[in-house]
């Protein structure tokens, strides 16, 4: 160990002494955390511009937020991916299945929070939980839950709007997953599943034997943050861009005029929008603080991030090889139904 | 060594197959690489999460792209 140079034992810190590791990291992490808010205006003061123009105003905001949003979101990646690592497809599987609806419903939705999920896995995810017998609501309710209530879009909104909104949204992302994956049982849409799916044979859910060593949990989260934060960094920064131009040019109150809490159809219409649009919840974020900003309802512009997340048409195109149109169709009318409640709810309490 | 990815198509899959292809190639070690995307045949292997790798028959890999380190422990046997 003594023949390591400096740089070679702190790169294998993780590997050598993990719970060291994840000490310092937090450490620094936090210290890098605290010292944006001040960096930001440091550099802002040194540039020739005037801090109260709409440039000066514009640039505060991007270089105090791209940090920040970063930062934060690479940490909440990282913890997830190492939660992940305790709940595998098989593990949630093996949990949900043959439990009565209702509580299974709960269980489903807040086992979308932290089993890793990729759209392209909904498929062959929802045949393998239809084969070890878990309801088809409960795992609608799954299916709801898992792309909707996704850390990097919890990361954002802590980062951008406070943890109460954040709280608030996962909190209502749940319910509309739980509500909606149980009323869809109750319709007993069973016969729906196209044939071939209810032609495969009944598997018996095992909870598989992964037993992860903490060096290898953390290695998972190395891997979760170069996959999701490499990917959508660009949308991110895009994003916040976009959002600093808004902040720092567009009068006050411009939105309350088209998304504001008078305008009944807003709230439709924000669902409508989120439809065709997919995923990347990252870069869309960061416009919707702009927006929310200069006078947009948050009812209604949760319940576009919701739709946007939850009902995506490519996702429902994929789910066409699974389940008739007509189970699709009052998959998509039911979440619908929901988030619109949550958004005119949200923007009559507010 | 005949390597199947299985996938219904979306980046993740892509991405699989060019890095086993890379290492492979850059080790020198002959395989046949495939993909599957029909997902009768990927539930046939049992596989929830995709990209999902099975390696002469044995399902060694599921969901997300697998590591460098591990694909290249699959190349070195």
């Amino acid at each position: 160990m003594s023949t390591l140079s400096l740089t070679e034992r702190t790169l294998q810190l993780p590997r050598l002494h993990p719970k060291l590791f994840l000490l310092v990291a937090t450490i620094l992490w936090w210290a890098l955390y605290q010292s944006l808010s001040p960096a930001s205006e440091a550099l802002v003061a040194a540039l020739p511009v005037d801090r109260n123009s709409a440039l000066g105003g514009a640039l505060q905001f991007f270089l105090y937020d791209t940090p920040k949003v970063l930062l934060l979101l690479t940490a909440v990646v990282f913890v997830m991916g190492m939660i992940n690592s305790y709940f595998t497809p098989e593990r949630t599987r093996a949990l949900l299945a043959g439990k009565t609806e209702g509580l299974a419903n709960v269980m489903a939705a807040s086992l979308g929070i932290v089993t890793p999920f990729c759209s392209c896995s909904a498929v062959p995810l929802f045949i393998g939980f239809v084969q070890a017998g878990v309801p088809l609501g409960v795992t609608f309710s799954f299916l709801i839950s898992a792309p909707m209530v996704n850390e990097v879009a919890l990361a954002l909104l802590f980062g951008l709007f406070g943890w109460k909104i954040a709280l608030l949204y996962m909190g209502l992302g749940l319910t509309v997953a739980i509500v909606a994956g149980w009323v869809i049982g109750r319709l007993k849409m069973e016969p729906y599943l196209e044939d071939w799916v209810r032609d495969m044979p009944r598997v018996q859910a095992t909870a598989g034997g992964d037993a992860f060593t903490l060096v290898e949990r953390i290695e998972g989260g190395f891997a979760s943050v170069r996959e999701i934060v490499g990917k959508v960094w660009p949308y991110i920064l895009a994003g916040i861009a976009i959002g600093a131009a808004i902040h720092g040019w567009v009068p006050e109150d411009f939105m309350a005029s088209i998304m504001g809490k008078e305008a009944w159809w807003s709230v439709p219409l924000a669902v409508l929008i989120g439809v065709p649009m997919y995923t990347n919840a990252a870069g869309i974020i960061p416009i919707v603080q702009a927006l929310l900003a200069k006078g947009a309802a948050l009812g209604t512009v949760l319940a576009f991030m919701m739709s946007v997340i939850a009902l995506s048409l490519p996702e429902m195109i994929i789910l066409r090889k699974v389940l008739k149109v007509r189970l699709i169709a009052t998959f998509a009318v039911v979440v619908a139904t929901g988030i619109l409640i949550v958004g005119y709810v949200f923007n009559a309490v507010l | 060594m005949d390597i199947k990815v299985l996938g219904t198509g979306c980046a993740n899959c892509k991405n699989t197959i060019a890095l086993i292809e890379q290492i492979a190639l850059a080790k020198g070690v002959p395989v046949t690489l495939s993909k599957v995307e029909e997902l009768r045949e990927i539930m046939g292997y049992g596989v929830m999460s995709t990209p999902g790798v099975v390696i002469d028959g044995k399902v060694v890999h599921a969901g997300g792209i697998p590591s460098r380190g591990k694909v290249e422990q699959w190349l070195s046997v």
